[in-house]
């Protein structure tokens, strides 16, 4: 009994002792909580918010480049690449030395990766190769003991199917320097390229597209923890280009081993249908950074395979510009259509003779004769009586020395003097100046592409202005269609005059380009020749029987050829530039000739455009485009 | 004793509307408000739906409350005579876990029976807690003076605390050593034993520390300074804590939870439910749960005091300090106050087995309330 109740009541003083200390316990952790969410709650809540989410950006595919047929000009694959976590293994350099035996890498690479490798923290991956093939990877994955912190995985990279062909038109991407990436931070993510050159930075913005966001939680050193939201991001636009892929090869074939460049257009709308450049380059190298040797080769190059002669190359029109100043003429009055002009062979101005290229001169000639003949002192004297600011004028009108609203950011303008512009240097202009500009020589600078753009206006009368967008996202742009291009407010009559003079210089007997007729039954081609000097030949050479082939490479004249076709219902323009050529009408000729047979003939069947929804405004004459500069 | 007296206690022992009658209805009503807050919390932490979790945890408790039940009507004397067979087959199971049970998150805690995993170690909580009653119930004060008396259930509490520890799984390793020191002292130790089991503790502690695993010690690291490497194991504590902060006083209101509903919350919908509550619900709402906790843990060590037989006593105040020690390490565990360690917050947090075995322990603490009266042996007291 006595036993019972003394254990009794130390059972209830203990537990009422454990009750104390429970209910003191829980007591504390309630006082625990009131400190976590209210006195320090606010500070937490602000943690909660600022410090845990990252919002990391997600490269979004860039756009492709469609050819006018929707073919791939420049699209995206999957890239294999292998990449370090510096933090995952405790000696990177141990790591590469394994690596290299597997996949050897140069010492430019070795460099390069130790400089990212230090300059990032170490949980970044840093790319270590890229473009691995199946049995790289295999012999990677099999090793993987021996390369910690090696991982692979797969990013894109672009793809150029045509390669060199196009590769002054559509340019290349190439890795973004920092001040790229201060304007868009998607291009601070591994293996993101920007369009550095043609058409790919042109339209760099639209063809990035817009990164995706993931949220992201990630610790106090920026490592991610998790992923708590993903945004999907918008694709780059697929921009469809004017260009007739089929028709390029062949121009780029047609060029040869030329250092050469011919542009064709679609003289009713000025699309352009193939710009081409010789020689050129690989695109793709520059995805994966161009190496010395290969930069020394193409800087040092005289050919310059990595300028775009079409768009940028600059050179004197020569005898090409003689429609150009017979317009002039007829718009100025200073001759009319059937006004003959005598030529002795020169033309003295003052104490200065001008010569002809034919010795014994050509004789009485009009306009369309002083075409075919391509006489030098019939446009000496138009020039002299037309004036050099009717010229110019005239030559603006016609898409010369004016900016031509390419696609092509390096594209250049040319130029057309004025006597002001002359003046402006601090010099006079005289006489002798308007009398060599009238054979288009002289200060005159024109692009090739400018001269296509001549010819087509020549060939249709209307302002057509050279472009290589055709859609933007499958829309079809402003300017596809001749109606959207206005007239050249020039008179009908004198247009048709120099146009003949274009027809006779191919297709009469005794015209300086014959070697350029079409052999394509019934339809026939309109064109002119030109040569210009690059060294100026003095009369004591002229009178030793100076022959330019004789000269050394760089010293020749260039040869050039615009065209139309077919004549008398203009469909395609051209102009090829061969440097150091020589002659037009030998050299330039030909090529012209095979050229327009080709984009003539190459048979559109079953390569129809494919169907297009139009751009809801249509400005008339002023193609609208987006995209950046 | 009165003949009026026994025959009441006889009647009111054997008849089941007696038993019935003498179930702690309140307490029961208690358990189910939990459980209701844990169907709330676990609502919330399925995203504002009853799946997956919610439903679920409702059924299981559904079948927890049965089976509590059910138990409270079996006679504690009977229960009193399976407490070594029940302590022997916890033990057998903890060694059985140690050699082919599964491992989950890097510990063998986990055995498959009648399609559901189970943790030896729950079960050996409420195992001991029989065996140590069953040992004390007839043990006199001076019995309890006694060293050799007190060394076989000191060692039956010893040898499942070393195969916890060797699971390993250090927190639940220490709330079965505490539930055990509670019967202990419950039972009437002698205090300067008590001391000088401290004083050994205190000495070993540190020698003891250099045996444990990495993890177990990268716990007392991180709990010392959670910041000192936040994404590793502090991590959660961080989190959690976040969360909780951005509670403040009032909560961010039902489903309104950013941390938990963005997922920043490790492991919400088991041993951080307590954090989603404490965000959603505000300081307020956290000191309510702890006082319904409190309330319950109240509720046992009430039933423990009134009832008038060792065995029963120290079976409801082993059980009560059972159910204290989950809520005191799993909520002090979600403040960062000490170590993170894998224990859920019963019936709240998801999570089967665990919810079982704790109403099996409520259904073994309502039957000493059904049978605080009955005679039983020497235990029982005489009025």
């Amino acid at each position: 009994m006595r036993r019972e109740s003394k254990r009794t009541g130390v059972f209830t003083r203990r537990a009422l002792l454990l009750v104390a200390g429970q209910l003191g316990a829980l007591g504390a952790l309630a006082t625990r909580l009131y400190q976590v969410q209210v006195v320090d709650g606010a500070r937490y809540a602000t943690l909660a918010k600022t410090n845990r989410i990252s919002e990391r950006l997600i490269a979004a595919p860039r756009g492709r480049l469609l050819d006018r047929f929707g073919v791939t000009l420049a699209g995206n694959r999957s890239n294999w690449r292998a990449l370090l976590v510096a933090e995952q293994t405790d000696n990177v350099d141990g790591t590469l030395d394994n690596f290299t035996r597997l996949v050897p890498l140069a010492d430019h690479e070795r460099v390069r990766i130790d400089r990212e490798v230090r300059r990032h923290r170490r949980f970044i991956p840093v790319v270590v190769r890229d473009f691995l093939d199946w049995e790289d990877m295999a012999r990677i994955e099999v090793n993987a003991p021996d390369l910690p912190g090696i991982l692979i995985d797969v990013g894109t990279t672009r793809l150029y199917p045509f390669g060199s062909t196009l590769a002054h038109v559509i340019g290349y991407v190439a890795p973004p320097n920092e001040d790229d990436v201060a304007e868009d931070p998607m291009l601070a993510l591994p293996g993101l390229r920007i369009g550095r050159a043609g058409v790919e930075k042109y339209y760099d913005l639209a063809l990035r597209g817009r990164a995706g966001v993931a949220q992201l939680e990630v610790n106090s050193v920026g490592r991610v923890v998790r992923e708590l939201d993903h945004q999907e991001g918008m694709q780059g636009q697929d921009i469809g280009l004017t260009i007739d892929s089929e028709l390029q090869k062949s121009v780029l074939a047609r060029l040869g081993d030329e250092s050469a460049s011919a542009v064709v257009m679609d003289c009713r709308n000025g699309e352009v249908l193939a710009m081409a450049t010789n020689p050129s380059f690989d695109p793709s190298l520059f995805n994966s950074g161009v190496s010395q040797a290969q930069w020394i080769e193409w800087t040092s190059n005289r050919k310059a395979p990595l300028i775009n002669k079409a768009a940028a190359g600059l050179y004197a029109p020569g005898s090409t510009f003689k429609m150009v100043v017979g317009l002039a003429g007829l718009q100025a009055h200073a001759i009319t259509q059937t006004e003959r002009l005598n030529c002795p062979g020169y033309l003295d101005i003052g104490d200065t003779r001008f010569h002809c290229w034919s010795k014994g001169g050509h004789g009485l000639l009009d306009l369309r004769g002083g075409l075919k003949n391509s006489c030098d002192v019939f446009f000496y004297e138009v020039a002299r009586r037309t004036g050099m600011d009717n010229i110019a004028a005239m030559a603006n009108r016609f898409g010369l020395g004016v900016k031509l609203d390419i696609e092509l950011p390096n594209a250049r303008k040319g130029l057309v003097p004025t006597r002001e512009w002359r003046i402006a240097q601090g010099k006079a202009w005289n006489i002798g100046d308007t009398i060599v500009h009238g054979i288009g020589q002289g200060f005159l600078q024109l692009t090739p592409l400018a001269l296509a753009v001549m010819a087509s206006r020549l060939a249709t009368g209307r302002a057509v202005l050279p472009h290589l967008t055709r859609t933007i996202a499958d829309v079809l742009q402003p300017g596809s269609r001749p109606e959207d291009w206005p007239p050249l407010d020039l008179p009908e009559r004198d247009l048709r005059a120099v146009r003949d003079g274009m027809w006779q210089v191919v297709n009469e007997p005794g015209g300086t380009a014959t070697i350029a007729r079409l052999t394509l039954p019934g339809v026939q081609l309109a064109g002119k020749t030109g040569s210009t000097q690059v060294r100026r030949v003095t009369r004591e050479q002229r009178e030793h029987g100076f022959k330019s082939e004789d000269l050394p490479w760089e010293f020749r004249p260039h040869a050039l050829f615009v065209a139309f076709a077919p004549h008398d219902a203009p469909r395609y323009a051209l102009s090829v530039v061969v440097e150091h050529g020589n002659a037009g009408a030998a050299t330039a000729g030909p090529v012209a000739r095979d050229i327009m047979t080709d984009a003539l003939t190459i048979d559109p069947i079953g390569r129809r455009e494919p169907p297009q929804r139009v751009a809801e405004s249509i400005t008339p004459g002023a193609p609208g485009r987006e995209g950046s500069r | 004793m009165s003949l009026l007296e026994r025959r009441l206690i006889r009647e009111t022992s054997f008849g089941l509307a007696g038993k019935l009658w003498r179930i702690s209805w309140t307490y029961v009503l208690l358990l189910c408000a939990l459980a209701g807050v844990g169907y709330a919390a676990l609502y919330s932490a399925g995203g504002g739906s009853a799946e997956p979790y919610a439903s679920h945890h409702i059924l299981r408790f559904a079948f927890g409350l049965m089976l509590m039940l059910s138990i409270a009507l079996v006679d504690i004397r009977f229960i009193a005579r399976l407490s070594w067979p029940a302590y022997a087959v916890a033990v057998t199971l903890l060694v059985l876990v140690l050699h082919m049970g599964h491992v989950g998150k890097g510990a063998q805690r986990w055995i498959d029976l009648a399609g559901m995993q189970w943790q030896p170690s729950e079960m050996m909580k409420i195992a001991l807690v029989m065996a140590l009653a069953s040992w004390f119930h007839k043990a006199s004060w001076e019995q309890m003076g006694n060293p050799l008396f007190l060394l076989p259930p000191a060692l039956a509490v010893a040898v499942p605390v070393v195969l916890i520890v060797k699971e390993p799984n250090l927190g639940t390793a220490v709330i079965v050593a505490a539930v055990g020191a509670a019967v202990f002292l419950a039972a009437g130790i002698r205090w300067w034993k008590v001391g000088l089991i401290a004083a050994v503790i205190g000495l070993v502690a540190p020698i003891a520390y250099g045996h444990l695993h990495d993890y177990q010690r990268a716990r007392i690291i991180t709990f010392l300074s959670p910041e000192s490497d936040p994404l590793g194991t502090g991590y959660n504590i961080i989190q959690s804590k976040i969360a909780l902060g951005s509670g403040g006083m009032w909560g961010q209101g039902f489903l309104q939870g950013t941390q938990g509903n963005l997922n920043f919350l490790p492991e919400k919908q088991t041993d951080f439910i307590f954090t989603m509550l404490g965000e959603e619900f505000g300081f307020v709402g956290g000191v309510a749960v702890l006082g319904l906790l409190a309330l319950i843990v109240l509720g046992a060590m009430g039933i423990a005091l009134r009832c008038r037989h060792q065995y029963g006593r120290l079976l409801a105040l082993g059980i009560g300090m059972n159910f204290f020690m989950y809520v005191f390490v799993n909520v002090a565990m979600v403040m960062g106050a000490i170590p993170v360690g894998g224990v859920p917050l019963p019936l709240v947090s998801h999570g089967g087995s665990a919810m079982i075995m704790v109403m099996v322990g409520f259904g073994l603490l309502m039957s000493v309330h059904v049978h605080r009266d009955v005679e039983f042996g020497d235990g029982r007291d005489n009025p």
